[in-house]
């Protein structure tokens, strides 16, 4: 066993692990694969919602201008269901709404087979060799505020050091991969799996900790806002720390 | 005593091998819906071997109170004999002229009574009432209170044959989809003749709708016409709902 304060070193020397190399770039594949697919299937209701149920004929939270599906009209014969004022109503859909469900949750869920699976050897090879403890869960020195500031204020110009090619991240990069790994990725599965109607059969719970299963719908689009964010970054801090160099070190490792 | 036990492990062993063969041979299996050698279909074929395999057969899906009753979208076909649309159903038109008088639901296949059901015969079935969820695969969802019969009841009354494994729907706006036994006789999957306190509305699937709760909406068959109990898996043929792609399980 190596002390704490020898295992950094000597870490610096090594690249990607094999398992590290292999589950990125499943889970790149998967993940791209899933954003795709994820937006096809949006666009079929371009509409959100907070709570259980939602709607064309109820409020939404928020509208999306994507898909000719927005605001569209076409509604006939509505009818309202009890004779109270404020009865809900049903009505007959006029419109031919765009719609590529069949293909587009097929691929979603392949996808999402992939993603999981891969996803969950990730995380027991991370805890069985020390990889989170070592690479990923930031130290108490690097959240200092000092160092944390430092190290934001050289991300917003810019100046990324040039990669070492292996785990050797910085404070603000571990703390985005933390949240990336141990919270929005999960959340992201699971505010999926709240909109199954069958997993919350058995596990009611999965929708009624967010709210609903329209919440979690609406949870489940903004996290993917966030994965959209953080590939982004991600994407230009590889570029900016040497493009050739990374993609070569996350893929045959040195 | 080993004939008598439910499962014997050597029978659990090569269910569980040929289940696994059946997800790389797509299209092979019996045990598993088909996947026509397609790739898309292979995440389907393994998300339904998960949720049938992990989830209880047993678990029912959340049942709302009176006031949690939403506004619902009909969608599709609003109306079978609709003038304005492509091959309005002469035979839906005349028996909604007589308020579905005529109407009868037919049980084929293998059942050991075969048989024709009215409206009125189905309404002496013990009645169900249940306020759920409808999650329809658009994104959307809505809550409805429906009463009907439980599809269970009807089957045991016409008994199904041990051979059973698949229940077929066809309807009068020509559509066909089939679910397996366990949803089949689940006890909140329904054949509804009532939505929220009145008759089933014509946008809605008058007279005669399934509900099977656990899955996406467009599971929930509107407007029956015939039902048949199947061994084999039947695709529908061209008016099956997966011929458009959509995954034949739809627990999601």
């Amino acid at each position: 066993m190596a002390t704490p304060a020898q295992r950094p070193a000597q870490k610096l020397k090594t690249g990607h692990s094999r398992w590290v190399r292999i589950s990125h770039w499943i889970v790149t594949v998967s993940f791209l694969a899933l954003s795709f697919s994820g937006v096809i299937i949006l666009m079929a209701h371009p509409r959100l919602y907070w709570g259980e149920v939602g709607n064309d004929l109820t409020p939404a939270l928020i509208e999306l201008p994507i898909s000719r599906n927005y605001k569209h009209g076409g509604w006939e014969n509505g009818n309202a269901f009890f004779s109270a004022a404020n009865s809900p109503v049903s009505a007959n859909r006029t419109f031919a709404i765009f719609n590529k469900n069949g293909w587009g949750r097929s691929l979603h869920f392949l996808a999402a087979w992939f993603f999981v699976l891969t996803g969950l050897l990730y995380l027991i090879a991370g805890i069985l060799t020390s990889h989170f403890l070592c690479h990923i869960v930031p130290r108490r020195a690097e959240l200092k505020p000092q160092s944390f500031w430092r190290d934001l204020k050289d991300h917003a110009r810019l100046r990324i050091r040039a990669g070492t090619g292996g785990p050797h991240y910085g404070p603000l990069q571990k703390c985005v991969y933390f949240s990336v790994v141990f919270l929005v990725l999960p959340l992201m599965v699971v505010t999926g799996l709240a909109m199954s109607p069958a997993v919350t059969s058995g596990y009611p719970f999965l929708s009624g900790m967010f709210g609903g299963s329209q919440s979690a719908r609406t949870i489940h689009f903004f996290a993917f806002v966030t994965l959209m964010l953080f590939l982004f970054v991600h994407v230009v801090m590889v570029i900016k720390s040497g493009f050739k160099r990374q993609i070569r070190a996350m893929t045959l490792g040195k | 005593m080993k004939k008598n036990q439910l499962i014997t492990r050597r029978e659990a062993l090569i269910t569980g091998i040929t289940s696994v063969g059946g997800l790389l041979l797509t299209g092979c299996s019996k045990k598993l819906p088909p996947t026509y050698g397609n790739i898309l279909r292979m995440g389907d074929a393994l998300t339904y071997a998960a949720q049938t395999g992990l989830l209880s057969r047993e678990s029912l899906v959340k049942e709302y109170s009176h006031k949690d009753i939403s506004s619902f979208p009909a969608i599709n076909t609003t109306n079978p004999c609709d003038p304005s649309k492509p091959n309005p159903n002469e035979k839906y038109q005349q028996l909604l002229r007589n308020g579905f008088a005529d109407w009868r639901l037919s049980i084929e296949g293998h059942v050991a009574r075969p048989g024709s059901y009215s409206l009125a015969d189905l309404k002496r079935f013990p009645s169900r009432t249940q306020i759920t969820k409808h999650t329809c695969e658009e994104g959307w969802s809505a809550i409805a209170e429906w009463t009907g019969v439980p599809l269970g009841r009807v089957l045991d009354g016409a008994g199904i044959l041990p051979t059973a494994r698949f229940v077929s729907f066809y309807t009068y706006d020509d559509w066909a989809d089939s679910i397996d036994m366990l949803d089949a006789m689940h006890p909140q999957t329904i054949l509804a003749y009532g939505m929220n306190g009145r008759d089933l509305p014509v946008p809605h699937g008058a007279p005669l709708r399934l509900r099977v709760e656990r899955q996406l909406g467009y599971k929930s068959l509107k407007y029956l016409e015939r039902i048949v109990v199947t061994e084999e898996f039947d695709d529908g043929g061209e008016k099956g709902t997966i011929q458009n792609g959509w995954s034949w399980y739809a627990g999601i």
